[in-house]
Formats: C-alpha cells, structure tokens, sequence
C-alpha cells in the first residue's frame, strides 16, 4: 500500500466517504473559520457551555467534598452517588431534561452575549447535564484530598489554637489543592468532549453543530460532509488538549511548592 | 413509569436486539483491551524505561473525546460511518489506555518480599510472572477494570448520535417524538447494564482471589 496521504485515501474509499486527506484543507480555509456558523463561533460557544458547566460543578461539589472530608460524616453517601451518576448516559440524561423541562421554561430572549435568542431552554438542559457530569470528579477528589491530609498535620494546627474553620480553609485546603485540581481537569475534560451533543438541541451550537446538524445530514459531500465533521472534532480535541496544558499551568502557580504533586492516584480517580 | 414498561413491552423484540448490540458493544472491548493491556502494563512494569512513554501515550490517548474516535475510525480503518465496529474499535482504545497503567502500577505494587520469597522457593521468572505477581495484582486490575467498564457503556450512549443502532437510538427516539417513555426505558437499561458488568467484575475478583477471604478482608 502506497505511503502516508495515498494509504489513507485508499482506506478512505472502502467507508465510502470523502476522504481523510480533505481535513487539513478543510481546517485550514479560511472562511470555515469566520461567519455566523463558522468554527470560531462554535468554539467560542463550547468555550461557555464548558466554563458554565464547570464554575457550577465547583461552587456544588467544593463546599461538600471539604465538608464531608472534614468531618467525615457522609463519605459512603458521597463514594455511592459519584459511582451511581457515572452510570448514567449523559446524552440520554440530557434529552430527559429537554423533554421534561424545557417545554416549561417560557424565557426566549436573550442573556447578554451569553446566551442568544431562543436558546434558554435548549441551554438549561445541556448545563444541567454537563453539570451533573462534572460534579463526581471534583467532589471525589476534594473529598479524597482533605481525607488523606495527615493526621498529625491537623492536630498541630488544632493544637496552635486554629478554629475547625481555619483548619480547613488554611491547612486542608491547600494540602488537597493538588488532587482537587486534578479532579477538576478531568472534569473539564469530560465537560469539553461531552458537550459536542449540545449541537444535538434547538438553537445551540458549540462544536457539535458542525458535526451533528452542518456535517451528518450531507456526510458524503466533500466540502461541508466528512472533512467537516473531523475537522470541527479534531478542533474538540485540540480545545481537550489547551485546557488540559492551561489547567497544568494553573496548578504549577496556586498549589504550595511544599507539597509533592501526586500522579498515580489522581488517574485512577479518572471515570 | 407505567407508560414507559407498555413501552418496553410494545417494542421487545427490537429493544432486546439493541440490548444484544449494547452488550456485546460493552463486552468485547473490555475483554480485548484486557488482553492486550496484560503485555504492555507488564512491559511498562518489567523494563523501567518503557514506563513513562506507556503511561504518557495512555493518557494522550485518553483525553481524545469519544465522538472524534467514532467519526475518525471510518477514514483510518475504512469501515462504514455507521458500522458498530468504529464504537467498538474505540473503546478497546480507551480500555488499553486505562488499563496499561493499571496493571503496571498493580504488578508494580507486589511486594519484592514476596517476589524473593518466591524465586527462594525455586519459582522460575514466568512461574513467579503467573502465579505469584499476576494473581497479587488482581484487585488493582480489577478496580481500573470496574471503572473502564462504566465509562464505556456511557460512552456507548455517544455513538447514537451518529446513528449507530443500540440503545442509545432510544434516546434520539425520545428526541424526535417528544415522549419520555423511551427515554426513561434507555436510562434503565444502561444504568442497568452497567451495574450488572460491574457485578460480575466484582465476582470475578473474588473467585479470583480465594486468599483475601480466607484472611477476612
């Protein structure tokens, strides 16, 4: 078989579909990327739906997993319910949510540049779902973050006369810093790659748009098909990729260079 | 609840071949990407330079979101868009990723009292590979094959977005109709469908590893 381009057109042939070869010059045409349902659209709206979801997910799950951490009361509740919501299919959850909620949301105007015309009760669905999906991960691991802090460190801040307030937001929340923040990358990450079926919905957009509603319907069409499709996913993962190296950063700034950062664990952690 | 089991009733005979479809789609890739994660986490364990480019390919690997494995299979392995091969080609590629590192780290995590008392008893190097550190790092494996499992089948839910027929179609059904019976049968399924595979993951650890209860752990 022919090298690089030519194998992957030939393998291209056997799906049907335009091939492979198409996506780079795709990407790289300028007009795909401006207009009203270019990629630059799109991602700054998966860019929201994300950040949305996920500042949510914090100000839920940081609070609890301290506090359950903390005292200890509730942790089987909070290991039973992350496993439990892991098992649930996000796309199915989010048309549930569509179909139940959104015929009663009565709101069409806009919000602001945040949310155009018509598309609060498409948007209310989708965030409550991404929320639901990054709940788990930020509440494990701040749980887990202030559960493991040792012992030792906390009885001597007891001991220097610190109030249960002050140890836990001046010593167990930066010892948990480290996991707390792995759990909210693999949130994010979750987050970006799931809400490409936000596209799925009336009036919302978001990178799925170019895949579910421009792309599918014309799959075979070589402009705005398959190429298209890959295209606007390869920029998902490459928006998976940004985030996940920003959230590296971020963590390098804010967490104690006197705590080790561990990794092997954190993966796990992983749903 | 009641309108969503005459659902279920109504359309048997089609949501069990979904069924059929969903579970062999959440089977086969966990048992293949088993198999092949057993080689590379023991490489990953045995030769210590190897680790750090398995484990960082695993985790490149992992951060791909779903939906661009399934849309990408087609034009690199030539198959249909909507051939269940794309979803099932995908998993085992996010099982692999897991599980590389899993069974590295757990083969990893054997005591190296154990492994000398072993080679003491006059163990060759594979007879204490299969029979002393492997079964040791049983539960390890077993716990990353738990959460492999979950994840797949909700990333199983995914691919109906494309088309692809399973269970997952019941939901784009709901979509399109407006009715939550559908809906609510497909939620069921597959919260049921992963309960049942984590069950027998969980069984299979325990059968597995007899010595755990005789200790009472």
């Amino acid at each position: 078989m022919a090298a690089g381009g030519g194998a992957l057109i030939i393998a291209s042939a056997g799906s049907g579909l335009p091939s492979v070869g198409l996506v780079p010059r795709w990407l790289t045409t300028a007009s795909h990327w401006t207009g009203r349902h270019g990629l630059l659209v799109s991602l700054r709206e998966h860019v929201i739906y994300t950040v949305v979801a996920v500042l949510i997910a914090m100000i839920i799950a940081i609070p609890i997993g301290l506090v359950v951490g903390h005292t200890g009361k509730g942790s089987f509740a909070v290991a039973g319910f992350a496993n439990a919501i892991r098992a649930v299919p996000a796309f199915g959850l989010m048309i549930l949510l569509y179909v139940l909620v959104s015929p009663k949301i009565h709101f069409h105007g806009s919000i602001g540049w945040l949310v155009p015309r018509g598309a609060f009760a498409s948007l209310v669905p989708v965030e409550a779902m991404l929320v639901v999906l990054a709940v788990p991960p930020i509440l494990t691991n701040t749980y887990a973050g202030v559960r493991d802090t040792d012992p030792a460190v906390t009885d001597a801040a007891r001991g220097m006369g610190m109030r249960p307030r002050q140890v836990v937001m001046r010593v167990e929340l930066p010892i948990a810093l480290p996991l707390m923040l792995a759990g909210i990358r693999s949130a994010v990450l979750q987050v970006i790659a799931t809400a490409t079926i936000a596209g799925f919905l009336p009036f919302l957009g978001g990178l799925g748009y170019q895949i579910f509603i421009n792309g599918l319907p014309q799959i075979n069409d070589p402009n705005v098909g398959y190429p298209a499709m890959l295209g606007a996913a390869l920029v998902v993962a490459a928006l998976a990729g940004v985030a996940d190296l920003v959230l590296l950063g971020v963590e390098r700034l804010i967490v104690s260079p006197g705590l080790a950062r561990p990794t092997a664990r954190t993966r796990l952690l992983r749903p | 609840m009641s309108h969503a089991w005459q659902y279920f009733t109504n359309n048997q005979s089609q949501i069990l071949t979904w069924l059929r479809t969903t579970a062999w789609l959440a089977v086969v890739p966990l048992a293949v990407g088993l198999a092949l994660s057993l080689p590379a986490g023991w490489v990953a364990s045995r030769y210590r330079w190897s680790y750090p480019p398995i484990i960082t390919v695993g985790g490149l690997l992992y951060t791909i979101p779903s939906i661009v494995l399934f849309l990408a299979l087609p034009g690199i392995i030539g198959t249909k868009i909507l051939d269940p091969l794309n979803v099932a080609v995908a998993l085992t590629v996010y099982c692999v990723a897991l599980l590389a590192r899993v069974v590295a780290d757990g083969l990893r995590a054997v005591d190296a009292d154990i492994l000398n008392a072993g080679s003491a008893m006059g163990y060759t190097g594979r007879q204490l590979l299969l029979s002393v550190q492997l079964p040791l790092a049983i539960p390890v494996i077993g716990a990353g094959l738990r959460v492999a499992a979950v994840s797949n089948v909700s990333l199983i839910a995914v691919a109906s977005t494309l088309g692809v027929s399973q269970l997952g179609s019941l939901f784009t059904i709901g979509n399109t109709t407006g009715d939550t019976a559908p809906i609510w049968v497909g939620l069921v399924m597959f919260v049921l469908l992963a309960l049942v595979l984590d069950g027998l993951i969980l069984a299979g650890v325990r059968l597995m590893t007899p010595w755990r209860r005789a200790v009472g752990r």
